[in-house]
């Protein structure tokens, strides 16, 4: 009963904080690109344009679902439901955290753990191509069809360079379960180089992450809804919340792909420096953020400044006061400082796809396909072999 | 619970694989394949084997029926003409006469076998250690044969696909 109950917990909290990750995802994606092109981005609505998601869902709630004419309906309604749930799924077997007692519960900062973690998150994602496949095949539209047969043959090209750069970390970790795959990269070499994957891997991680731009259809290789060749690609039919659901599904692959990452080659929750020193690093980061918002609040540039950026500094200042005080409390500290560093991980990840994203410009798609198969797979292959030798013989 | 959900779970095994003959097109035939395959990798895992059930939507329901459904949406297949007509014998009797004769037929087979006992749910060593170590020892000789029989399946595809030689 107690297990149930702490589960429902855990299972609401996630969720709640997966589907505000993803509304604020595209905010934070419109803001960086806008910036790196010497925009403002999103402005109108709310300060800063923070409330634009909220705009974004409302629009696309009371929008009219169309039905095309000559579609399948059942695999045209079908396809985002199917695309959106799988995309959901993983995160149910990412750890966010350690193991944490509050009072008479024990328990970890993860939903469940299974011994085969990471085969679960390649099975889903290797299933999600469906709903992209069956969506551009159901809208009985050329374009769409186009769009859904490049995502097929895109994501299995992509899916093999990804499985091997996946299997050289398992190798030297020896298991298949995330929890334990952190575990592993605890520690550090010669007292302050992380024994993060990262730096045995690093072919490894370039190959995973090259891969999964791929997998979750980002740029440079969004070949699947190339605008100035196929309209929008496989959503091209699609409005409203089913045109919706797509839009979740990319951006919750894109989630998911950064935190196998961060679990697999940059150590998930553990710092990168030593305890007594990386227990500060979060004060600092937003107490120096809160100063450099209050300088700006004092010296305002617009008129609106002198309002929102001490609101903002007053914000930074006070999760920093709670980073502080935390020092003082054994188990909010080891919850805290395992978010601070899981998630700061995954949104460097995450801002590094919108910053590529608003750098490179698309493939070509016969480069796309000759990369994957002479490119990242003979890499990956190499790499995978120079690790087993490694394992093979530093091992008894 | 584990009865079932194994009951619910190889019922929609059976759907799904009296819908993919049933169906007229070939990607909803497709579709109840993936959906056979599936479920099967639910009462593998049920047994035990989450190695293998994690393989078996990998490796077939995310990899080769992708390759399926790729095919079958670039030849662009469309629904299936019903080229046979059904007798109206046929229509009203088949289906009893059908339940019958697999009746007949699973009650023959049944009394012919010697009696074994069932399987217990999670009873198999299916975890990656165990499969491993297994391939690498008691079926290494197999396993490599397999794989090379693969390369030369793909060597010929590639032969055959080739216009000129």
């Amino acid at each position: 009963m107690n297990f149930f109950i702490v589960s429902l917990i855990k299972v609401a909290v996630v969720a709640f904080v997966l589907l505000t990750t993803l509304a604020y995802l595209q905010w934070i994606e419109r803001k960086v690109i806008a910036h790196v092109q010497l925009r403002v981005g999103p402005y109108r609505v709310g300060p800063h344009g923070l409330l634009q998601p909220l705009a974004d869902v409302v629009k696309l709630i009371t929008k009219e679902g169309l039905m095309p004419s000559h579609v399948n309906r059942l695999f045209y309604l079908l396809a985002p439901f199917v695309a959106v749930a799988l995309a959901l799924t993983s995160i149910a077997v990412i750890p966010f955290g350690p193991e944490i007692k509050i009072g008479p519960v024990d328990t970890w900062m993860q939903l469940t753990d299974l011994r085969i973690g990471i085969l679960f998150v390649l099975a889903v994602s290797s299933i999600g191509v469906y709903g992209v496949a069956l969506g551009g095949w159901a809208s009985n539209n050329k374009y769409s069809l186009l769009g859904g047969l490049r995502s097929s043959a895109q994501m299995i090209s992509y899916e093999l360079p990804m499985a091997l750069a996946v299997v050289a970390p398992l190798l030297l970790a020896n298991t298949l379960s995330f929890r334990e795959m952190v575990n592993y990269q605890s520690g550090y070499w010669l007292g302050f180089i992380p024994r993060w994957n990262l730096f045995p891997e690093i072919f490894g991680f370039i190959v995973f992450m090259i891969a999964s731009f791929a997998e979750t259809n980002r740029v440079p290789f969004d070949l699947p809804e190339a605008e100035n060749e196929l309209v929008a690609g496989f959503h091209t039919e699609y409005s409203s919340m089913s045109f919706a659901a797509f839009f979740m599904a990319e951006y919750a692959n894109m989630v998911t792909v950064t935190c196998v990452a961060t679990l697999l080659f940059l150590g998930g929750w553990q710092p990168p420096f030593p305890a007594p020193y990386s227990d500060f690093v979060p004060i600092l980061v937003f107490a120096a953020a809160g100063l450099v918002a209050l300088y700006h609040g004092l010296n305002p540039a617009r008129r609106m400044d002198r309002f929102t950026l001490p609101a903002t500094a007053l914000l930074f200042l006070g999760i920093a006061a709670i980073f502080g005080l935390s020092l003082f409390v054994p188990v909010a500290k080891e919850i805290l400082m395992a978010l601070f560093w899981f998630c700061g991980k995954v949104l460097f990840l995450l801002f590094v796809f919108i910053w590529v994203r608003a750098t490179l410009p698309r493939f070509r798609y016969d480069q796309l396909m000759r990369f994957a198969w002479t490119g990242l797979f003979p890499l990956a292959m190499l790499n995978l072999l120079g690790t087993g030798l490694v394992v093979a013989l530093t091992t008894k | 619970m584990t009865a079932l959900i194994f009951i619910i779970f190889a019922a929609i095994a059976v759907f799904c694989g009296i819908n993919l003959v049933v169906q007229t097109h070939p990607i909803a035939s497709a579709l109840s394949l993936i959906g056979v395959m599936g479920s099967l990798a639910v009462l593998y895992l049920q047994l035990g084997g989450e190695f293998i059930a994690a393989a078996q939507v990998i490796v077939y329901a995310g990899a080769i029926m992708v390759l399926f459904v790729f095919v079958i949406m670039l030849l662009n297949a469309g629904a299936e003409a019903s080229t046979f007509q059904v007798s109206r014998f046929v229509k009203y009797l088949g289906a009893i006469l059908l339940a019958a004769f697999l009746g007949l037929i699973s009650l023959i087979i049944q009394s012919t076998l010697p009696r074994t006992e069932g399987v217990t749910f999670g009873a198999f060593q299916g975890t990656a250690v165990d499969i491993g170590r297994k391939l690498f020892t008691t079926y290494l000789w197999p396993f490599e044969v397999t794989s090379v029989l693969i390369l030369i399946a793909i060597v010929g595809a590639i032969v055959l696909a080739r216009k000129e030689i």
